[in-house]
């Protein structure tokens, strides 16, 4: 039976290539965020926080989407890519959306003086979702037939992500008792260098992001190429038990009933 | 193909079947023979190979083939805390089927009035099974596709089981009964199936033509 | 699709009339996570009437998750659930039927519960409208999702712990909405109940369309 070659490392050019440019960007964002960029009139040094903050909170919504995708296209297609897919995207959105709380939480202690704030629409929404990544990561982690647990995972994975509106709309839907930093990225309030510090968060995440799936993925994928090569010798063994009565082994599984 | 889970319980079976016969399979435990059934009631799906029953792609029209099935699996597949005429009812009215037909079939297999109220988890094994075999005749398949049949019953019951596959049979259902507790059953068209490892590994008739 | 639906419920229900699993075990339960409640804050009447639709929502989920479950063992406990897919009924029917059934014994529940709230900690419904639709739009949130964790939960051999996780969390927003709405209702609350409806409305609509559309790829594999 032909093996192929099979990749022992996860990494690749591509991923290399994002490693440096995380290498050489991350400390770059550091310096731009704490030393160069202004600090706010009202929140001191707090605001540092949302150089990495928005970012991550954009990205764990991405990331939970490409779960919901994922999914969809798996239940369509049935392929294991897409599964791949979003079983990856979604370890990736946990480790987002915890950041996003612990940076969250960390950025209101000054203005809000607690560690947390139930009265925070946004902040609690987003637990939400922490909680039901957990729970499909949950349901990913026990033992059953790949196909079933794949099938059931998507759904959970859809259900996740169609919460993501109503994560996101939260803010406005809801009334103004939120202590949330109303979206002060639209208003034009932002100075430049803060802006561009901004923005040099969202490529640094974005990097990392695609850095991290690139390689869970492919952690997944080998996991996933393992189980269909035990089958083949599983699928051997069963037709032996049968090959004792008669020499002809029969590969052609045809019934017809009429 | 057909996988139970990561298992492959059937690995290649090749079969042609003509309406109106009776098939008795055997073989031994875990050869397969349950998994054949429940491949033809479109329980299961395919992972490769081709197969029609009754008309329906077996890979594509599974659906739409179970009305025309009747299994009869090792569980009954009835609700223990409702009452047998309840049971009866209730899935007479799921398959279509109206008062009279339920009624005839109680009758046929001794589920009398008495017999009718009772709970279904009071019921003894044997009494279960014939439940269970009464809503076979109940919902008028097709195909019967028996599994066990003869398990839990008296010689009483074994009669009627025989004595309905006769009937059927005659008025042109075809039935697959998988036991290995019989030999024969004594139906003109009969024929006999050897699956072993998930594969028909013998068959006593002759398919030319299908 | 909705005589076979019906079909379904009347089934269901029946077999808690004969079973009374509900009205034996359940409810009792139901009552008692309340008045632990009561014991465990410790509180003076006014505390009691603040968290008072908080307390009836979280003990509404908890014993939806028995509900749940009970609602799949019916059809597990002989593989009934086999000679359904076998009947032609449809499975989006037979999901619709569970929903449904699974849906009027937790109203029976809440109305249970209500009253003892109302009793226990003296509380007064200034906007009895508000209470009851967003009762019956919540509730439709809880046994659309609840009949589809259900299945997805099911045959795993971890039921019992796996159901709870994937289930509270996407019924949370829909508690936090009910509990305005109920604050609301019961003049405790400075919130616009009403407007919360229209979150509760969606979350109700949209889990509903996807158990509809999924439940069906799910029970082929049990």
């Amino acid at each position: 039976m032909q093996r192929t070659e099979k990749q022992e490392f996860t990494t690749s050019r591509g991923t290399r290539f994002m490693g440096i440019s995380l290498l050489l960007g991350i400390p770059t964002l550091l310096i731009f965020s704490f030393l160069l960029s202004p600090a706010d009139d009202n929140m001191n040094d707090a605001v540092r926080l949302i150089y990495v903050h928005v970012p991550l909170a954009i990205f764990a919504y991405v990331a939970i989407i490409t779960t919901g995708i994922g999914s969809v296209f798996y239940l369509w297609k049935k392929s294991r890519w897409w599964d791949t897919v979003a079983h990856a995207s979604a370890e990736i959105g946990l480790m987002f959306c915890g950041l996003v709380l612990v940076t969250g939480s960390i950025w209101g202690r000054p203005t809000w003086n607690t560690w947390w704030e139930w009265g925070d629409v946004r902040l609690v929404t987003t637990l939400v979702l922490f909680l039901m990544i957990l729970g499909y990561l949950a349901l990913r982690q026990v033992p059953a037939n790949p196909d079933l647990r794949a099938k059931r995972s998507s759904v959970v994975g859809i259900i996740a992500a169609v919460n993501i509106p109503i994560v996101n709309r939260s803010v406005e839907w809801w009334e103004n008792n939120t202590l949330h930093q109303k979206s002060s990225l639209t208003d034009g309030k932002l100075e430049n260098l803060t802006l561009f510090t901004l923005f040099l968060g969202f490529i640094i995440v974005g990097i990392s992001f695609l850095w991290l799936m690139t390689h869970r993925f492919r952690v997944g994928w080998l996991v996933t190429e393992i189980e269909t090569d035990g089958i083949e010798g599983v699928i051997e063994e069963r037709i032996n038990e049968g090959i004792s009565v008669d020499g002809n082994s029969n590969y052609q599984p045809k019934d017809e009933v009429q | 193909m057909v996988f139970l889970g990561q298992f492959p319980a059937l690995t290649g079976a090749t079969m042609n079947i003509r309406q109106g016969e009776v098939v008795l399979i055997k073989g031994p435990n875990g050869a397969g023979k349950s998994t054949l059934l429940r491949l033809c009631a479109g329980l299961l799906p395919m992972r490769s190979g081709i197969g029609t029953v009754l008309d329906f792609d077996l890979r594509t029209q599974r659906m739409e083939l179970r009305a025309h099935i009747g299994l009869l699996g090792h569980r009954t597949g009835l609700y223990p805390d409702l009452t047998v005429s309840e049971n009866l009812k209730f899935w007479a009215s799921a398959y279509g089927a109206n008062d009279i037909e339920v009624d005839k079939a109680m009758a046929f297999f001794g589920l009398n009035d008495r017999l009718g109220s009772v709970q279904v988890q009071n019921l003894s094994e044997g009494q279960r099974r014939r439940t269970s075999f009464a809503l076979l005749l109940i919902k008028r398949p097709s195909i019967w596709l028996l599994d066990e049949p003869y398990a839990g019953l008296d010689s009483n019951g074994r009669e009627l089981v025989n004595s309905s596959i006769l009937q059927a049979s005659e008025l042109g259902t075809t039935v697959l009964i998988a036991s290995h507790e019989i030999d024969k059953i004594g139906s003109t068209q009969e024929r006999t199936l050897f699956v072993k490892g998930g594969r028909i590994v013998s068959d006593s008739g002759q398919d030319s033509e299908g | 699709m909705f005589r076979d639906a019906w079909l379904v419920t009347k089934k269901d229900l029946l077999i808690e009339l004969r079973s009374r699993i509900l009205i034996n075990q359940i409810a009792p339960y139901t009552l008692l996570i309340l008045v632990l409640f009561g014991f465990a804050l410790d509180a003076d009447t006014e505390t009691l009437r603040d968290t008072g639709p908080g307390l009836f929502w979280v003990s509404t989920l908890l014993v939806a998750i028995l509900a749940i479950q009970r609602s799949v063992d019916v059809e597990t406990s002989d593989s009934a659930i086999d000679r359904l897919m076998l009947s032609g009924i449809s499975p989006t029917s037979i999901y619709v039927g569970k929903t449904i059934g699974l849906y009027l014994q937790l109203i029976v529940l809440e109305a249970l519960l209500f009253t003892v709230m109302v009793v226990l900690f003296d509380m007064s419904v200034v906007d009895y409208p508000l209470v009851i639709v967003s009762a019956v739009v919540t509730t439709l949130a809880i046994s659309s999702s609840g009949t589809l964790y259900g299945v997805i939960a099911s045959g795993l051999g971890v039921r019992e712990t796996l159901l709870p996780v994937l289930f509270l969390p996407v019924l949370a927003p829909a508690v936090i909405g009910a509990t305005r709405a109920f604050g609301d209702a019961f003049g405790r609350v400075n919130a616009d109940g009403w407007a919360w409806l229209g979150l509760l409305s969606v979350i109700a609509i949209v889990y509903t369309l996807v158990g509809m559309l999924t439940y069906g790829n799910i029970i082929e594999d049990t």
